[in-house]
């Protein structure tokens, strides 16, 4: 792993990330992008549990989705402090992670990713049904936005510091892991779980491992919208919204933590731009998948990673380096 | 537990889950040939209604003509859809691949979303109108019995045209080793095209059955695909007719919790038990444990 190249890339984050505001001053864009940001903490972990232990989930949405209507109703309905309620929400999901992970890992790639399914349409019709919980079909409204010591977030540009903080966070951690002896271990998994085992790695705790702290992310992320918005609804953690990760995870770039960035930030910001094309949306998004993934197999990051070998003048590895 | 609506669950579990099954085969079929999950599947099933119904209103035909046209345009969509995204990249990573048939899928909702409009149709029941039979209690539509029946025939069918015909017999060798095949002179690559021909073809036929029972609009080839996906899992993997069985399981099980326990949760039931059954016997009920070779 060349840990300049990496540096650099997380130098050149930075800089985008925190000069936007800057340069951009329009409220609209802003919001895109704090929900960006919060979708992009969510791929990251995705992106460590499928790019690099290679084990598919198709229910991340229910993670999301737990944190973010605990937190929202311990703040709402029983006054607790947004931190706190957050905080719950968090280790609530991250104990389900433990608890459907231990089980479901057990299982090979695509009965994995049924499993999950499965399991995210569960926690997708209970939000539903539990009408009186969690205000059925039609929402929970009325959710504290984020505060800590006395600070409140209510601007959107405080907010999407904050955001685009624990992103930081998030991608660091990652970096971290990644080239760590975990990060190995993990990815040795990915090529042959049986060679990984002979090689010594306790596989079962790897994956549960990674399993539990993708879903971490997630319940993080879910944790900042429900709080941003001030609304949650099943409807924004519904199936569509575990496949839309997967997808922006491999769209970005699955081998890479900054293919879950920019993977969340295209998939996140096009449909506000095909909202000008209303009857075509969905027509136009679906082509678009089909498109970057036939002509841009390794995704975003790998098409940059191509693109820049050309200029170079060498043979990139096409996005496998981070 | 009275006998009348135990029977009534029962038939309707059997009648819903008939689409499952044929859902369910259309990806195992696709998947043996190519080791992809087709996600356009349950688009397939929903083109299948969505079109007949089209064709019945939109050129006045009558509702044979209209179901045959529908069945036909969506075989075609399914060698197209081969043709055009999934014949390119051979090759690429099966994750790739999946997500081509996602988009493959959200393109044609979009598309039917945008021709045929956002409303629910349905289809007048086959070869008449309702003359319910009274069953130990239960009332069974002809409908339900049609779709059984119709589901049954398309299973022989299959397994007729697998085990018999040189045909079915070269994909079959396809599904389970693509270079033998090659080797041995089968054209992988018109097989690979077949299996999407023939999944396209079973779930609209699937779509059709379904549509005088349950109505039909852009958007219900999501959870069929899925439920359909479920029962293919349910199954085992890779053996059609573990799937079509899975199908009726899962149907029925939706019935039996809908009834008995609550309709709210329907759709939960099927994948608790699948999570369960999973997580008891990984590889399916009707699958072998899986081998791996190092």
């Amino acid at each position: 792993m060349e840990g300049r190249k990496s540096l650099f890339a997380f130098i050149v984050f930075v800089v985008i990330a925190y000069g936007f505001p800057w340069v951009l001053t329009n409220d609209y864009y802003l919001s895109i992008l704090i929900l960006s940001g919060i979708t992009a903490i969510g791929v990251v972990g995705l992106n460590l549990l499928l790019g690099y232990a290679g084990q598919i989930s198709i229910g991340h949405a229910a993670f999301f989705a737990i944190s973010a209507y605990t937190s929202a109703i311990l703040t709402t309905n029983y006054g607790l402090p947004v931190f706190a309620g957050m905080a719950v929400g968090i280790v609530l999901s991250a104990v389900v992670a433990v608890v459907i992970g231990i089980p479901a890992l057990k299982l090979k790639a695509l009965s994995l990713a049924m499993a999950t399914l499965g399991f995210g349409l569960i926690v997708y019709i209970c939000l539903n049904e539990a009408i009186t919980f969690t205000g059925g079909p039609s929402g929970f409204v009325g959710i504290p936005r984020f505060n800590i010591l006395g600070h409140y977030f209510y601007s959107d540009l405080h907010y999407y510091y904050l955001v685009t903080g624990v992103l930081t966070l998030v991608i660091i951690i990652s970096l971290n892991i990644i080239n760590s002896r975990a990060g190995r271990a993990l990815k040795a998994i990915h090529s042959s779980e049986n060679a990984a085992r002979v090689m010594g790695v306790n596989v079962a705790r790897f994956k549960l491992f990674v399993f539990v702290l993708s879903a971490l992310f997630a319940a993080t992320a879910g944790g900042l919208y429900a709080h941003y918005l001030s609304f949650v609804a099943p409807s924004s953690f519904d199936y569509h919204f575990s496949i839309k990760l997967i997808v922006m995870a491999v769209l970005g770039g699955m081998s890479s933590v900054w293919g879950g960035v920019l993977g969340a930030l295209f998939l996140t910001s096009m449909p506000e731009f095909l909202r000008m094309y209303e009857e075509l949306e969905t027509i136009l998004y679906g082509l678009i998948l089909i498109l970057c993934m036939m002509f841009m197999p390794t995704g975003i990051v790998g098409g940059f990673s191509k693109l820049a070998g050309l200029f170079m003048g060498r043979h990139s590895k096409g996005g496998k380096d981070v | 537990m009275d006998l009348s609506s135990f029977l009534q669950y029962l038939i309707s579990g059997l009648t819903v889950g008939s689409t499952y099954g044929l859902t369910a085969l259309g990806f195992t079929i696709i998947f043996n040939a190519t080791r992809v999950i087709n996600f356009a599947q349950g688009e397939f099933v929903m083109m299948g209604g969505m079109l007949s119904v089209f064709f019945m209103s939109a050129l006045g035909a009558g509702l044979m003509p209209a179901i045959v046209l529908a069945i036909t345009c969506t075989t075609i969509v399914g060698v197209c859809m081969e043709r055009l995204t999934i014949r390119p990249v051979q090759g690429a990573h099966v994750i790739n691949i999946i997500i081509i048939t996602i988009g493959v899928s959200i393109f044609i909702r979009g598309m039917v979303m945008l021709f045929l409009g956002k409303d629910t149709y349905v289809l007048p029941p086959f070869f008449g109108q309702e003359n319910i039979i009274d069953f130990f209690g239960a009332s069974i539509m002809p409908q339900s019995l049609w779709i059984l029946c119709i589901t049954m025939l398309v299973l022989a069918g299959l397994r007729e045209f697998f085990n018999k015909t040189i045909f079915g017999k070269a994909m079959l060798a396809c599904s389970f080793e693509q270079k033998a095949a090659h080797l041995v002179g089968i054209s992988v690559d018109r097989m690979v095209m077949f299996s999407f021909a023939i999944s396209a073809l079973v779930g609209s036929i699937g779509g059709v059955i379904l549509t005088p029972i349950t109505m039909t609009s852009y958007d219900v080839g999501i959870i069929l695909g899925l439920k359909g996906f479920a029962a293919c899992i349910l199954g085992g993997l890779g053996n059609p007719f573990g799937a079509a069985a899975g199908g009726l399981m899962i149907g029925v099980l939706e019935a039996f919790g809908a009834g008995y326990i609550s309709s709210a949760f329907k759709d939960a039931f099927a994948f608790i038990i699948l999570l369960a059954i999973l997580f008891v016997k990984p590889s399916g009920i009707f699958g072998k444990a899986e081998i791996e070779r190092v």
